[in-house]
């Protein structure tokens, strides 16, 4: 929750005592206090950190050029890990989340071609479809009552297979034909696969998108109702449920929510290539959730933040590249990456720990 | 508590002598990591043979994972930077969009030379013309025959998969064969489907394809087994890589097949089983071959601004092996350079 629930006294003796008849809820807090309870705190120190060990290993790092590749980096598993992270927060999984970006690119290919449709009418087929894969998850997981790791284990495999299984089928080769040269392609690619230049810096239209959708679930969690209810359903669903929440509703919203970024991320990589591989996006699902997980979100639900989890991809992005500025050895990143996961886990459970001490 | 202390650190001591003791007395006089640096030793020592100065070559492939190809490819690689001088960096990825982002870190590092593979060309236009521009010269290796010369790369090499295909098909007809499978364990290979499409153009019988997935073993040799027990009449498959033909071979065994394993690439226990007859033949692309070469032009380029392949892709394959040619190749293969 975030929501503090100060219950003694500052050691300074400020404030009024708990026999003063004053309100808990209304005692100020300090700001470090408040910074301590923030589940993003322990994220941002990762961050740091990382940061200052590759500026110091790696000479390229901190050139401007690299600067946009790792934000670029980081922004392509960000748009995902966002949505993955508010999921989180709600208490559910969702395997399909990678598979389903590869999903949305050839729906969205494959229709405008064969249809030789106007391509923006295949994005917004895509849209729909996605959506109704996202809303099919929720649906699946309310009315079954089975954990979100089977149902969504499910979809992914079933996704997987329909990506190859489709694409070979009408395009009769395992990867999408080239729209490029269809109406609407111009500015379609504008608007999910530009770059503009800043100063020499390179900056995809990706980073644009990542950050408007950090703000957007931001706002959703701390400042309306139906972030409420997300704390809520993630935190203990019965009692959610008793005091009137739509438990069901709210989950299958979630649901769309990571539909949405998987739609979007799939349009950026149809737009940007052109042409899309049928067998990519495996594997892809369980970053967007280190990401979260390196950002503070707990993997019980009910805890956790849209910031943090865009803190973890950009962690994410420093490290991807920035073990490539360095000239090490490939092969070691998966290492890295789990022992990150690892580190930046310990740190915000203690972290967490210290902020609920101090209480 | 105590005895079983006492118990404990008996133990220990026990294990730590009889290791010690084992270390010393079980030398094994053949093979192993002794025998390995021996034949290190042996071979030429890594020194510059060039004063030129020292250039930075990067290769962004689009390996997965622990590939024991590209290990190949990357030792050619390595050789040829260690003769030319050369610092060399390494770096793959299997999704189009990591091999592009890879490719951009290393103009941004602003390196003298690139090495790319362009298996998914679509992902990779975009990047490796950015690096032309940005006069980082690039030659294409293993993937790419069609795109490379567009994109601005100065040569390709590697192998034509549609042009190997089609000696497989041959091959296969010398040797009569009138069935034949051809086992995909990467569906949304292009290569690979380029590869099988080739080999049913020339085969004179009929060629089906069968998708197993590379990543499980178990499953790949599953899969042959239950297609050989289910269809009698194959009487030859062909594996698009040197470790499914050993689960080919086993699935054979196991069904009670006569069929013959034939494979594309090498490696040691390829070369071994043409040798004893295992295997039918192997078609080799030479890897270490597209390693070495692209590092050496690159090298080339640099120094004499010279260009091979005049416009045309460099090929290096397909090479038919049989058992007869791989007695002399099983060194190579050992040493991990074929």
């Amino acid at each position: 929750m975030t929501a503090t629930a100060p219950s003694a006294p500052p050691a300074d003796g400020g404030g009024p005592g708990p026999l003063g008849g004053g309100d808990e809820r209304l005692l100020r807090t300090s700001l470090l206090r408040r910074l301590l309870g923030r589940p993003e705190l322990g994220s941002v120190a990762g961050a740091a950190a990382v940061f200052l060990f590759f500026a110091l290993t790696a000479d390229s790092f901190l050139r401007a050029a690299s600067f946009g590749t790792v934000l670029y980096a980081a922004s392509t598993i960000g748009i995902m890990a966002v949505p993955v992270a508010l999921l989180m927060i709600g208490g559910e999984f969702d395997l399909s989340a990678g598979v389903l970006v590869t999903s949305s690119a050839l729906i969205s290919s494959m229709f405008s071609f064969q249809l030789t449709a106007n391509v923006w009418v295949g994005v917004g087929v895509s849209l729909l479809v996605t959506l109704a894969i996202g809303a099919f998850n929720g649906v699946m997981l309310t009315r079954t009552k089975l954990p979100s790791f089977i149902i969504t284990l499910g979809t992914f495999l079933m996704l997987t297979g329909l990506n190859l299984g489709l694409t070979k089928q009408i395009s009769g080769t395992v990867s999408t034909k080239s729209i490029a040269d269809m109406e609407g392609f111009p500015s379609a690619s504008k608007v999910f696969a530009s770059q503009l230049t800043l100063g020499g810096v390179e900056l995809k239209v990706t980073i644009l998108w990542w950050a408007v959708l950090i703000a957007v679930a931001t706002w959703i969690l701390l400042r309306t109702r139906f972030g409420n209810w997300i704390f809520a359903v993630g935190g203990n669903t019965d009692a959610a449920r008793a005091v009137g929440v739509p438990v069901v509703r709210t989950k299958i919203l979630l649901y769309m929510g990571v539909a949405f970024s998987a739609w979007i991320a799939g349009q950026h990589l149809l737009f940007s290539f052109d042409v899309v591989q049928s067998g990519e996006g495996v594997g892809k699902e369980l970053i967007y959730i280190v990401a979260a997980v390196i950002g503070g979100c707990l993997i019980t639900g009910g805890y956790g933040s849209a910031i943090g989890a865009a803190v973890g991809a950009l962690i994410f992005g420093m490290t991807d590249k920035g073990i490539v500025y360095a000239e090490w050895n490939p092969n070691w990143f998966k290492f890295f990456l789990g022992a990150m996961l690892l580190l930046a886990t310990l740190l915000n459970a203690w972290v967490r720990r210290r902020a609920e001490a101090t209480r | 508590m105590a005895t079983v202390r006492t118990g404990v650190r008996a133990t220990g001591a026990v294990l730590a002598v009889a290791l010690g003791a084992m270390a010393l007395a079980g030398c094994s006089s053949t093979g192993g990591k002794r025998a390995e640096d021996r034949a290190r030793d042996a071979a030429a020592q890594g020194r510059a043979a060039v004063n030129t100065p020292e250039w930075t070559v990067a290769m962004v492939t689009h390996s997965g994972d622990g590939d024991s190809f590209w290990d190949i490819v990357q030792e050619g690689a390595k050789q040829a930077a260690v003769k030319d001088n050369i610092k060399f960096l390494y770096a793959y990825s299997d999704e189009g969009q990591q091999q592009a982002q890879l490719v951009q870190s290393y103009i941004d590092k602003k390196v003298d030379g690139l090495i790319v593979t362009l298996a998914k060309p679509d992902a990779m236009k975009a990047v490796v013309e950015k690096a032309v521009k940005a006069g980082i010269p690039v030659i294409t290796v293993n993937s790419g025959t069609e795109e490379s010369k567009a994109y601005g790369a100065l040569t390709h090499i590697g192998q034509d998969e549609t042009i190997a295909g089609e000696a497989v098909g041959d091959e296969l007809d010398q040797r009569g064969k009138k069935k034949a499978l051809c086992v995909i364990h990467e569906q949304g290979n292009v290569g690979h489907e380029a590869r099988c499409a080739g080999a049913k153009k020339t085969f004179g019988g009929s060629l089906e394809n069968l998708y197993v997935d590379g990543t499980s073993m178990p499953d790949v040799q599953a899969s042959i087994e239950a297609k050989l027990q289910s269809d009698k009449s194959i009487d030859s498959v062909v594996t698009l890589g040197a470790p499914f033909a050993d689960a080919a071979v086993k699935a054979k065994a196991s069904a009670g097949s006569k069929a013959e394993i034939d494979t594309f690439d090498l490696n040691a226990k390829v070369a071994a089983a043409l040798k004893a007859g295992t295997l039918g033949f192997a078609v080799d692309q030479q890897p270490y071959l597209q390693g070495y070469e692209a590092v050496d032009l690159l090298w080339l380029y640099r120094y004499n601004a010279d260009v091979l392949g005049g416009g045309r892709p460099v090929l290096t394959g397909p090479q038919i092996i049989t058992g007869a040619e791989a007695g002399a190749l099983e060194k190579y293969t050992e040493r991990g350079t074929r």
